[in-house]
């Protein structure tokens, strides 16, 4: 097992560094100076020049890279044009926010697509069966600048029931948790469905029926149990989507995170704010999905050994 | 489900080259006195905040959802089956370095690189098209890179290159024709990525710029009137919804049917 651990270990480092390059890469992708970009046509040489200097862009490339990777390594990325706020610390001050709404949207997910799965596998082939199918493709189809709207128009405006925007209160996290868990839960109903169809095929059903067990405590002791491996891997890997999707949830129902600042950031075309907001999200997917892993590895002996 | 995949698409292939026609309204035409108007036997979709007929714009934006998904599915899936291809052929080295260049843009979530990329360079139609090819390649190369694996031990590809076939002739002729399949169900799976992709991005302001009637764009000018005329959001969200479900069920159908172990249980 710490084999298996070191190896996977060594293994996102070039990713990271990977990632880490690309992110510093941006603002040299801008066209033209990047600085003029930021500070806009009215800007004088002084202030160009002044920012140029602070950003440590008039330094070798090679100089600027090294810097960057030392500083991304010890969590100091430089700070926001707009507000002088650390980009680290800006950051630290919405993740709250963006975990609070990820980990609500991943519960929201949860509790629609296991049960759905579960039925449609059940009774696969059946009526039920596709019209949950069809269900979970409608709701990878919704995208969730759409689905989001049409739920403030119809719960907030229309209906009262719920607030529109901001956070605070749980009712404040209604929507955006749906909105931004519909699709993962799209996604996980699918794969609870096949995972529970591929074990309800396997001998030891039958043996547990033959037991006596009822059909449903068959399923849901052992063919679920067991088909669990796979549905907690996807919903590990998932979490990408979620990051993403609060990139755009955040905006819609202007939800305090990281999603928010990282559009906030490119409005106001705060680069090092920019830089710092992608780099965090990328990691944060990154390390999730080594948890994943480890995760799956300590549950399948068969993987640490591939 | 390959059916109702199949009619869908065709009918929004169908709404894309005639529907312009049809409408006889102008998608940029305004009409301020009638700015917001809700849905009537004129305008059958209503009208937007600045008096246009919000029906023909949905039909002009259909040409802006298929101009950008055919052109980066088709673009992503020939340099990822290329590139798949070479990696999984003749692996060492390039397989290393295709394979690392992989899993760095892997390491970006779903859009994240996309919207990057577009802030830096600009919102743009092209800057779109560029931004989704960067991140839609990867999938083709992988799966690509896996299929050729299993094919290059395939007994035809030995007996070939025993033979002294060109490597170019057993690529083509003997191990790019078994991808294909793949490939076609990942490129239909593809455009209802790159369609979202794009109304993604424009909805977030950094994608297709008005005037031009896109999808994503006509949402984003909904938001400001979700409460006074709602139907400026729900019209260009149904088109999106509905055509990617077309093409969900599509590829979830074109996937069902090439795959022999569903024809055997």
């Amino acid at each position: 097992m710490t084999r298996f651990l070191l190896r996977r270990l060594l293994l996102t480092i070039p990713v990271l560094l990977g990632v880490a390059t690309l992110v510093f890469s941006l603002i040299h992708l801008v066209p033209g100076d990047p600085v003029q970009a930021m500070l806009g046509d009215s800007a004088s040489p002084q202030d160009i020049a002044d920012l140029r200097g602070r950003l440590g862009l008039d330094r070798p490339l090679l100089v600027q890279y090294g810097s960057f990777l030392k500083g991304a390594v010890r969590g100091d990325l430089g700070s926001s044009l707009r507000t002088n706020q650390t980009v680290t610390a800006a950051i630290l001050e919405r993740m709250p926010a963006t975990f609070e709404l990820a980990l609500a949207a991943m519960a929201v997910a949860a509790a629609i697509a296991i049960p759905l799965g579960i039925i449609a596998a059940v009774r696969a082939g059946t009526g039920v069966d596709y019209a949950a199918t069809t269900l979970a493709l409608l709701g990878i189809s919704m995208p969730n600048f759409w689905l989001g709207p049409l739920m403030a128009i119809v719960f907030s405006i229309m209906l009262g029931w719920l607030p529109v925007a901001g956070r605070g209160t749980p009712a404040h996290l209604v929507l955006p948790a749906i909105t931004l868990g519909a699709p993962l839960a799209a996604v996980l109903a699918r794969m609870t469905r096949a995972s529970v169809i591929e074990e309800l095929r396997e001998l030891y059903v039958l043996a547990a029926r033959a037991r006596g067990l009822s059909f449903a405590r068959a399923v849901l002791r052992h063919a679920f149990r067991n088909s669990l491996i796979p549905i907690v891997t996807v919903f590990g890997l998932q979490f990408g989507a979620v990051l993403t999707g609060a990139v755009i949830t955040e905006t819609i129902f202007a939800w305090p995170g990281v999603g928010r600042l990282l559009t906030q950031s490119i409005a106001f075309r705060d680069y090092p704010l920019l830089q710092g907001c992608i780099l965090l999200i990328a990691v944060t997917y990154v390390a999730m999905n080594l948890l994943t892993d480890v995760a799956y590895g300590l549950l399948d002996p068969r993987i640490r050994y591939e | 489900m390959l059916r109702i995949g199949a009619v869908i698409v065709l009918v929004g292939v169908a709404a894309a080259i005639v529907g312009p026609f049809l409408t006889h309204v102008d998608p940029a035409a305004q009409d301020l006195a009638l700015r917001l108007a809700g849905p009537t036997s004129v305008h059958p979709f209503g009208l937007d905040e600045l008096g246009r007929d919000i029906l023909s714009r949905v039909l002009a934006g259909a040409r802006i959802s298929f101009l950008v998904g055919l052109t980066v599915v088709s673009v992503s899936s020939v340099i990822g089956t290329l590139l798949g291809t070479v990696a999984g052929y003749f692996g060492g080295v390039l397989d290393d370095v295709i394979g690392r260049v992989i899993d760095v843009l892997l390491a970006f979530p779903g859009l994240l690189l996309a919207i990057a990329l577009v802030a830096v360079l600009g919102p743009s139609l092209g800057n779109v098209l560029f931004a989704l090819t960067v991140i839609g390649w990867v999938g083709y190369a992988r799966l690509v890179r896996g299929q050729v694996l299993r094919a290059r031990e395939f007994e035809y590809v030995q007996a070939a290159r025993a033979l002294g076939a060109p490597t170019v002739r057993i690529l083509w002729r003997h191990v790019v024709p078994t991808v294909i399949p793949t490939v076609v169900v990942q490129a239909t799976l593809g455009m209802a990525a790159a369609i979202i992709g794009e109304a993604a991005l424009s909805f977030l302001g950094f994608g297709v710029q008005p005037p031009t009637p896109s999808w994503g764009t006509m949402l984003n000018g909904g938001r400001a009137h979700l409460l006074d005329a709602p139907h400026l959001t729900v019209f260009p969200g149904l088109a999106i919804a509905v055509l990617v479900l077309g093409f969900n069920f599509l590829g979830d159908g074109l996937r069902d049917w090439s795959d022999p172990k569903r024809h055997r249980s």
